[in-house]
């Protein structure tokens, strides 16, 4: 297997809850608290979890919208954490991200082609004629018009919003997209528009994915390995496949088990647990699951379990899972 | 509206009919802009238009207002005479370049300042706080008292009296500005423009500053008014413009022992300036509700 | 092929508690009229659980609030049809009368359970006001009331919680607090709306295993409007597939499924990804986009989206007719493949 373009290692990220006149910090949100993963060249990893679990925050420490409190993420072998504001820019080119909201990603007073040409103008030294050609090129890869150029947000629909959202982040030809909720914010019919489209680029550029996402049936559709988070530690990372037809966490299995699936005649045995997700501000200690985990033991409740390698690739956090 | 109105209205020709539109969708701009539009208009035209409003004529003082040949050029007691005789025709609409002026240089100056102050202070946090503690300060000293300090210092003058109205208006722009840059910030198309490797100050320009717009100019509307009626107060109290130039304050001030015999004294300059500032204050309203109707909501 | 599971039997001889008739509702704006509901027609026969599912902009939220007549003043009017619940015409009953029916004989939960509840009172208070209002109950019964719906809903420590404010409850906690709310004055109807969209998978499970559990109980009829198909397929008997304002398609859900006639349902269903599939291949895509409702539209709204549209759908509108028993499409070329 070739060098992975992302290999993350331990990454942490609290979030300081300050109270009070003179803003003291009483308490530390635990978004990603110690997450390790790599993604290869020309793979879709996904992020999967509900909401709070720090999925998407570990999108937006790889893209260094945030700084993260500690780890590392390497980015084809070099450290970004380390970085200055200066040699980022340089490295930014190469991990573009695509955003939730197709609303709001894009900055209303602004025209499609503009959106588009501004990481162009940032890191491409191009006349305006050819910087213009390119853009018309990038918005034809993801099926819209070059005339469209001109049009204003608002004069597109939700899923050619999205769309726009991914020419910008394809301008520059990156190694790694990451994508934070992509399709969450689109009806259905057009969802699989994005998906499909998403897909083909993958093909025709290598791109790699990294995927995050609370819809397990996107997620299976459109990743290769899946990670499962839960209050920011990952709790079950391996291929697709095998997460999907034999999950071995229990939150895994809930999960995959709550998804509805559009057909009445699969009527499972719904494995639901009790409860909601509990504040990050407090997590439960030893394992973070254990509150709602219908296979608790005493050592869940006191001992957090390691994520470690069951089966070949593929690593669980339970006490319970055998090797 | 019925929908027989409605197909009425969309025959109408293009032009013509946007603007009916737009006219019966937001009335107080257009009564405030088409209000405004003709006191600026007389004021420019004043010089041509009227006598000198310096020139005194002892024969005719205390002249009633005489309405009779009103656009007779020669007349001189349109809106009557003060008590040195001097025509008040002349020095009402002189008055309103002055006040105009006034108004305008404070709220360019207070929002082209403001602006500068809090986009830095919004984007750059490190600077924030004491930025932020300063304009605190500064909010907190009158215009009315800095300006009597500034003119008791100085010899007075009309660049000092803008400089004195600007500056507490200042703080109330660079917090709205502020106000503005911290929630554009938080906005997923900020974080796009931060991760496709645009640098803060593009970030700024391109990205935070258009967004400032709109309630800046209300904003603007607002110093505007207030700043002719503060540069009123203060040419009343003897603080503002040299008593040798004509100016709504000033003539207010000079009539004060004449006007139980004279009121009209007091009535023109006096309703010249209710009628701008209601002018401004339309134009702003209208504005508000037309360019951030969340704003309007909240006021 | 007759799976049709007893419980899913839905007896069509029992007269229904609500029956919707052309209603049509547009929405008055700036831009022009928008024709949100756009001559909708179906009934609700007691006890059952009735799915309307579409897409956003479809009308089906527009026509919960249309039944219950809590459409925004001054924005939306209901131009046409007629709302019968349990006999009785709601559309000209005057508001004193039509309030005694909302929250008491026809209850509702909205998506968003936090906009719905007031903070500044107790959940007590809140649940309570509805029993004192519609049952003329007293405070210490409404109370008493309230603490036992809350137990119903399995909100642990339920007497102690009576007195506490919304945000002390999470989300899904919260949206167990509305159904409380809902099911206080036992009503015959009960109207969700996208319940379960804000809410995370596992507590989704809950919520919807809930309400099933307490329908079955108190014998209410349900009409569960959502998006995901997926939803409808594990908690409805009957189904209602809307576009652009109009029903597309109607039919008992293992039907639906089993052999969907209009081309949008098709479209709808062969779109979706779902666990299980497998491999990764292409999704079936609709194309385009919905169309702009402040535009009349010839024909079926559909059209220009479909794959084997026709002239003929282009120029006329196609009714909902029956075309096998208990489904009804509104296709000229209903069941065609493309």
């Amino acid at each position: 297997m070739s060098a992975p373009v992302l290999e993350v290692t331990d990454l942490v990220k609290h979030f300081p809850v300050q109270r009070g006149l003179l803003r003291r910090t009483v308490a530390h949100v635990k978004a990603v608290d110690g997450v390790s993963f790599t993604v290869a060249p020309g793979e879709t990893l996904c992020l999967v979890g509900e909401s709070g679990c720090g999925k998407s925050t570990v999108a937006r420490l790889i893209t260094r919208l945030v700084e993260p409190t500690g780890g590392s993420i390497r980015l084809g072998g070099t450290d970004i954490t380390k970085l200055d504001d200066a040699a980022m820019v340089a490295h930014r080119r190469r991990v573009q991200m695509v955003f939730q909201d197709p609303y709001a990603s894009l900055n209303p007073k602004l025209r499609a082609g503009d959106i588009v040409a501004e990481p162009l103008e940032n890191y491409e030294a191009m006349g305006r004629a050819e910087r213009e050609e390119a853009v018309a090129a990038v918005l034809k890869k993801v099926g819209l018009r070059a005339e469209m150029m001109r049009r204003f947000p608002f004069e597109f629909s939700g899923g050619q919003r999205q769309r726009l959202g991914i020419a910008r982040a394809l301008a520059l030809r990156p190694d790694l997209i990451v994508a934070d909720e992509p399709v969450s914010a689109l009806d259905v019919s057009v969802q699989a528009q994005v998906l499909n489209l998403l897909v083909d680029l993958q093909e025709e550029f290598g791109l790699s994915y990294l995927f995050v996402s609370h819809d397990l049936g996107v997620v299976e559709h459109i990743g290769h390995r899946i990670a499962v988070m839960y209050l920011g530690r990952i709790v079950e990372i391996g291929s697709k496949d095998d997460i999907v037809s034999e999950p071995l966490h229990p939150y895994t299995k809930a999960l995959i088990s709550a998804a509805p699936i559009p057909d009445p005649r699969a009527r499972r045995e719904k494995l639901v647990i009790e409860g909601d997700v509990p504040s990050p501000l407090d997590p439960p200690p030893g394992c973070h699951f254990h509150t709602r985990c219908p296979f608790a033991v005493a050592r869940c409740r006191s001992e957090a379990p390691a994520l470690r390698e069951v089966r070949p690739g593929w690593n669980v956090a339970c006490h319970l899972v055998e090797t | 509206m019925s929908e027989a109105a409605i197909a009425a209205e969309e025959a109408r020709p293009g032009r013509l009919k946007a603007f009916g539109t737009f006219a019966r969708r937001n009335p107080t701009i257009v009564i405030g802009a088409v209000l405004l539009a003709f006191m600026v208009t007389l004021a420019l035209l004043a010089p041509l238009i009227t006598n000198p409003p310096m020139q005194a004529s002892p024969a005719d003082r205390l002249k009633p207002p005489d309405f009779s040949n009103f656009f007779d050029p020669e007349k001189r007691d349109r809106f009557g005479t003060d008590n040195l005789g001097r025509d008040i025709f002349a020095r009402t609409l002189h008055g309103a370049r002055v006040s105009l002026m006034v108004g305008l240089s404070v709220a360019i100056l207070a929002t082209v300042i403001g602006l500068a102050i809090g986009l830095v202070a919004g984007y750059y946090r490190r600077v924030d706080a004491v930025v932020m503690r300063l304009m605190d300060g500064l909010m907190s000293i009158p215009s009315i008292l800095l300006a009597i300090a500034l003119v008791a210092l100085t010899r007075g003058g009309l660049l000092l009296l803008i400089i004195a109205i600007t500056i507490p208006e200042v703080p109330r722009v660079v917090r709205l500005v502020r106000a503005v840059v911290l929630a554009v910030r938080e906005r997923p198309f900020v974080d796009a423009a931060i991760s496709v490797g645009s640098r803060s100050r593009k970030i700024i320009i391109r990205h935070v500053l258009p967004m400032t717009v709109a309630p800046l100019i209300v904003q603007a509307t607002y110093i505007c008014a207030s700043a002719i009626l503060i540069e009123a107060g203060l040419s009343f109290l003897g603080a503002g413009v040299p008593p040798e130039i004509a100016t709504w304050g000033n003539m207010i001030a000079q009539s004060r022992l004449f006007f139980a015999r004279a009121p009209w004294l007091i009535f023109f300059p006096g309703a010249a300036l209710a009628l701008v500032v209601l002018a401004v204050n339309l134009l702003g309203d209208g504005l508000r509700d037309r360019l951030d109707p969340r704003l309007a909501r909240r006021m | 092929m007759n799976l049709v599971e007893p419980e899913m039997q839905v007896a069509t001889a029992v007269k229904p508690i609500l029956e919707v008739e052309d209603l049509r509702t547009h929405f008055f704006t700036r831009d022009g009229v928008t024709r949100a509901v756009d001559g909708v027609s179906f009934t609700v026969a007691p006890g059952e659980t009735l799915g309307i599912v579409g897409e956003s902009g479809c009308g089906k939220s527009v026509t919960a609030l249309s039944i219950l007549r809590l459409l925004p003043a001054r924005l939306g009017r209901i131009v046409g049809g007629s709302v019968r619940f349990e006999g009785q015409e709601l559309l000209s009953l005057p508001e004193g009368r039509m309030r005694d029916i909302r929250g008491n004989r026809v209850a509702m939960i909205f998506q968003e359970p936090m906009t719905s509840l007031n903070p500044v009172l107790t959940i007590g208070d809140q649940i309570a006001e509805a029993v004192m209002i519609h049952q003329g109950a007293s405070r210490s019964d409404a109370l008493r009331r309230a603490a036992e719906m809350l137990r119903l809903v399995r909100i642990p420590d339920a007497e102690k919680r009576v007195g506490d404010y919304p945000h002390q409850f999470s989300g899904g906690m919260r949206q167990r607090v509305m159904i409380a709310m809902a099911l206080s004055c036992s009503p015959r109807l009960l109207i969700a709306d996208e319940p379960t969209t804000a809410l995370d998978v596992t507590v989704q499970a809950q919520i919807l295993k809930l309400m099933l559990e307490l329908k079955q109980a108190t014998g209410s009829a349900v009409m569960l409007i959502t998006h995901d198909l997926g939803v409808i397929a594990e908690t409805c008997q009957r189904v209602i597939v809307m576009y652009a304002g109009r029903v597309v398609e109607q039919a008992e859900v293992l039907e639906l499924f089993d052999a969907p006639l209009h081309p949008y349902t098709r479209g709808l269903m062969a779109s979706i990804p779902r666990i299980g599939l497998g491999r990764r291949k292409r999704l079936a895509e609709i194309p385009g986009i919905v169309p702009d409702l402040r535009k009349p539209i010839v024909g079926c709204a559909f059209a220009p989206r479909c794959p084997i549209a026709s002239a003929r759908c282009r120029a006329e509108p196609p009714p909902l007719a029956e075309h096998r028993p208990g489904h009804l499409a509104a296709c000229w070329h209903a069941g065609e493949m493309p």
